[in-house]
């Protein structure tokens, strides 16, 4: 029993150590020595990974009395959320340094949430997948207020509280009538009962409904999206960078497990509601997106439409959208560290980028960085020869296999939307005189342009050869059944 | 062995010296980088040589293919292959990018580099959209395309550059977007990206007229054809010399491949069905916009809009689907790239001297510019269809084509000869004739050597292509036949 937990749950008990460890010594280590407990993290990271690879993708295997899955769902996103995170930290590093926030506190939130969302991926029982939601959630409530001075981000944070707490308690409710109805938290159990036995549609359809609800709000996706601009724009950018990537693996696995496994029997109730979700995420997004001029809060909106994309994978209930949004997903959260970790590099360099306007005259200063951002909008707006494009076309050919015709011409449409505000960027950066004289005061770190630089330049190399990735996506995807 | 690759190098061969021209510019003056993309960009004319040395003209097929699994997911293969409808198209891509880069200097002050190698880059992708027989790989140059001109409008071009940048941008991938979920379409039909694949297909009439209307969107909007085509006037007029060249000679003719490659033989019966629209349009195109370029003031706006009026001859002629209406826009396709490309030059000539576009502060250039005078002349003569020039051969062939199909279309389509000579001539005599109204134009410098010699190779092949079209002729012949052939069955 105990190997077996220690075979299944490795990486997650390496990881709890790690980020209570690091809350100890950042106390004795304080600012001066952030440098080891940022090497402590990037270490935990590595080797977390290397446990997690050494489970086999094809077989599932259960711990802690089945309430924890070890599977190729699990193995995907793990693998992609410590990849994430190693990066998130790599970029944030400096700009937090310089802020005073490179803490063992930080350290210690950042692996907790972490925690939280493996526990997600890997959950296979209701209370397991609320555990990991409520471990996730609370540490990105506290990351998002650690600049104490800053009033913003104590107003994001209450903000993201409320709204959070509301929504958890909405899962929680569809939980429990599920838990009625079926007498079991298992979700396989659960699945299995509302395929045999009759239960109630009423307390069925409303349980449904709930968890629906719950999921849309994790993910950001409209009409529950409106803390995501707050949240993006009040808190720091690295934090923002954090919450607007490597959760959303677990937002994917969490609508996977709930609603593919536990809830597969009403296929029919659900894909339509994903459907009316991902349609209005994708034009809503894109279409207020156009009139926001700060950049934070473009790039949320710009994120409530990459999760329409998203859902529109998901709706339609097959194989092949899984394995469009797995890949679509991992792409997504490639793009926006590469966006972010551009704004972080800027801001080192120039002071705090705030409104888009602030990037004026970049191609005349910076031209690498320039070439850069253009890299890496283009690829956000899904132009070929880059990644994004790719993640659009699976997603429409999903679509399009299922027989929506219609929604597909109503994603092309707003790609076609999403186009026009990156273009603008790409115009302010390359065709527009700076406003203000910005000559670089500091040079940035040769670090992270290399990360930004090779983060960027893999946007293109993947986008030409898209091929293993999406091999892998697909795999992953055929194995989760 | 170089010869199972020759379509692969004359693709990556300008988009490499492009990227090491990008990279190695930081260092370069002003001078060795000119000569340095000269020099890169006479090397991608060169490669593609071999294309025309080896191709066999007797044989329909695609020749010097290349086959490899690229993405094997979606079973997308790097595949390519030329055949006789894509080889002019990709010499005169070569060619008029070579010229364009040897004349780049006079005109553009700042980031010479990056100029040079945007337009190689361009060049390779182009060349890329015409030898792709996988439709994503197809896609993927075509769109990727729109980069390089974007930046060129954008970064070198006139004060209202942004806007028409961006409407170019968005107006282009507006249409691209319906063209991918065509193809997205056909893949679920077929299993298959393969072109090749998709001209067998038999599909229901339905899906044929939405398939149809679909890659309409995208390639009209390239051509363009009435009443999408209000973003070329705009990229005409802010984009530089060089931009406007290219995008004349070789953009514009990328829809008008691509109706062939595509639109035309997957969905035949979509297109008998929807044929008298479609000559509706072009024949508005021809006669309408002919008139509105009449009253241009902007001489690159009047040029413009002559594109659009004679790119309109090229769809009548596809169109009408018979053999002689193919060839004639076809081979007006290519005429239209060199004689578009000459004015436009000439218009850059002048602009370069004078910094004004607008015609009323011309006249008398003669007395200055004897040499570009003659030029002119010959040029606005070829674009109103004068005989001894290519400009004749289409327009020609093309009528022909009409009055086998209609006596009242071939008449509508032989007024643009009153039209076309109208605003040419009417703006040759604005421009080149009478005293020099100003000063400044008295003291105008005649062309230098290196504009002389673009000059006269486009002369030279405006009047070579007038007088023995078979040079064309001959290459296109077979291929064109078998794709004749093609959509004239049904495929329901």
């Amino acid at each position: 029993m105990l190997t077996n937990i220690l075979t299944v749950a490795l990486p997650e008990i390496i990881i709890l150590i790690s980020a209570m460890s690091v809350l100890l010594l950042g106390v004795f280590f304080k600012n001066k020595n952030a440098t080891s407990l940022f090497g402590i993290t990037q270490l935990t990271l590595l080797i977390a990974a290397y446990f997690t690879s050494q489970l086999p993708i094809e077989s599932k295997l259960l711990a802690f009395n089945n309430m924890f899955v070890a599977d190729s769902l699990s193995l995907y996103l793990k693998l992609l959320s410590y990849f994430g995170l190693s990066l998130v930290l790599i970029y944030s590093r400096d700009y937090l340094l310089k802020k005073n926030l490179l803490n063992g506190e930080f350290f210690s939130l950042v692996l907790f949430a972490l925690l939280g969302i493996n526990l997600i991926i890997s959950s296979y029982h209701l209370l397991t997948l609320y555990m990991g939601i409520e471990l996730l959630s609370l540490s990105l409530y506290t990351l998002v207020a650690i600049d104490r001075k800053r009033q913003e981000a104590t107003e994001a944070a209450m903000k993201y509280f409320i709204l959070g707490a509301v929504a958890s308690g909405f899962l929680l409710y569809g939980f429990s009538m599920l838990y009625g109805i079926t007498g079991s938290l298992y979700l396989q159990e659960i699945s299995e009962q509302i395929g045999v036995t009759e239960v109630n549609p009423m307390i069925l359809s409303f349980a449904l409904v709930f968890v629906t609800v719950g999921i849309a709000f994790k993910f950001g996706a409209a009409p529950f999206q409106l803390w995501v601009p707050d949240v993006y724009q009040g808190s720091s950018t690295p934090i923002t960078m954090f919450i607007g990537s490597i959760p959303k693996f677990a937002s994917v696995a969490m609508l996977i497990r709930l609603l593919y496994q536990t809830l597969d029997h009403l296929v029919m109730d659900w894909q339509l509601m994903l459907l009316v979700m991902a349609i209005t995420s994708m034009l809503l997004g894109n279409i207020t997106a156009i009139a926001q001029t700060k950049i934070k809060r473009l790039l949320a909106y710009s994120t409530i439409s990459h999760v329409g994309f998203m859902l529109l994978g998901l709706a339609t209930g097959a194989i092949t959208g899984i394995s469009a949004a797995l890949f679509y997903i991992a792409t997504y959260v490639l793009m926006t560290l590469a966006s972010f970790g551009l704004i972080i590099c800027l801001s080192n360099q120039r002071g705090d980028i705030d409104k888009i306007s602030d990037l004026s005259g970049l191609a005349k200063d910076e031209p690498w960085l320039a070439f850069l951002l253009l890299i890496i909008f283009l690829s956000l707006a899904g132009i070929p020869p880059t990644i994004g494009f790719y993640a659009k076309f699976s997603i429409i050919q999903a679509t399009l296999q299922f027989g929506w015709i219609w929604p597909a011409v109503i994603a092309v449409m707003s790609a076609l939307i999403g186009i026009y505000y990156y273009l603008r960027m790409i115009k302010i950066a390359y065709f527009d005189d700076a406003i203000k004289a910005t000559k670089s005061s500091k040079s940035i770190h040769g670090e992270l342009t290399l990360t930004l630089t090779m983060n960027a330049i893999a946007l293109i190399v993947l986008g030409l050869f898209p091929s293993p990735l999406m091999d892998i996506a697909t795999l992953t995807s055929a194995l989760i059944f | 062995m170089m010869m199972n690759f020759i379509l692969s190098i004359a693709i990556w061969t300008p988009i490499s010296l492009g990227i090491l021209l990008l990279i190695l510019q930081k260092n370069l003056s002003e001078n060795i980088i000119y000569k340095l993309g000269n020099i890169f960009g006479f090397i991608s004319f060169l490669i593609t040589i071999p294309l025309y040395i080896f191709f066999d003209t007797t044989y329909s097929g695609f020749q010097f293919q290349e086959i490899s699994p690229w993405i094997s997911h979606f079973s997308i293969q790097y595949h390519l292959g030329l055949d006789g409808i894509s080889l002019p198209l990709v010499m005169l891509t070569s060619f008029i990018t070579w010229l364009v880069i040897f004349i780049s200097s006079n005109s553009i002050s700042r980031s010479l580099g990056s100029y040079i190698a945007s337009f190689l880059i361009l060049s390779g992708l182009m060349i890329g959209v015409f030898l792709a027989l996988d439709a994503i790989l197809y896609y993927v140059f075509w769109e990727a395309m729109l980069i390089p001109m974007f930046l060129l409008i954008g970064v070198w071009g006139g004060p209202n550059r942004v806007y028409a940048t961006i409407k170019f941008f968005l107006y282009t991938v507006l249409g691209s977007l319906l063209m991918l979920v065509a193809f997205i379409y056909l893949f679920n039909q077929t299993g298959s990206f393969s072109i090749v694949d998709f001209y067998t297909k038999q599909l229901s009439l339905n899906a044929q007229v939405f398939l149809f209307i679909a890659f309409f969107m995208a390639f009209a909007v390239k051509i363009p054809m009435w009443p999408v085509h209000t973003w070329l006037p705009d990229a005409h007029v802010e984009a530089p010399t060089g931009g406007s060249v290219i995008l004349a000679a070789i953009m514009l003719k990328l829809g008008a491949y691509s109706f062939i490659r595509f639109a035309m033989p997957i969905a035949p019966d979509g297109l008998l069905l929807l044929k008298p629209y479609l000559i509706a349009i072009s024949l508005i195109a021809i006669v309408y916009i002919a008139l509105v370029a009449i009253v241009q003031t902007d001489m690159k706006k009047l040029i413009a809009y002559s594109s659009i009026s004679h790119m309109g001859f090229v769809t009548l002629g596809l169109f009408m689907l018979n053999p002689l209406g193919f060839e004639g826009g076809y081979v007006q396709m290519i005429s239209h790239g060199f004689i578009s490309a000459a004015l436009f030059f000439s218009i850059g000539v002048l602009y370069d001297r004078m910094h004004t576009r607008e015609i009323k502060d011309y006249g008398g250039v003669i007395n200055s510019m004897p040499l570009f005078g003659s030029f002119f002349v010959l040029f606005a003569m070829a674009n109103s269809g004068l005989p001894g020039t290519s400009g004749f051969v289409g327009e020609f062939l093309v009528i022909l084509g009409a009055m086998q199909e209609n006596f009242w279309i071939a008449f509508l389509a032989a007024l643009t000869l009153i039209f076309g000579a109208t605003y040419s001539l009417w703006l040759v005599k604005r421009i080149i004739f009478g005293v020099a109204k100003y000063k400044k134009i008295a003291g105008l410098i005649d062309l230098n050597a290196k504009e002389f010699f673009v000059m006269s190779a486009l002369a030279g092949l405006t009047l070579i292509i007038g007088i023995y079209p078979a040079l064309i002729t001959d290459i296109t012949n077979q291929s064109s036949i078998v794709m004749l052939e093609l959509i004239q069955q049904s495929k329901i």
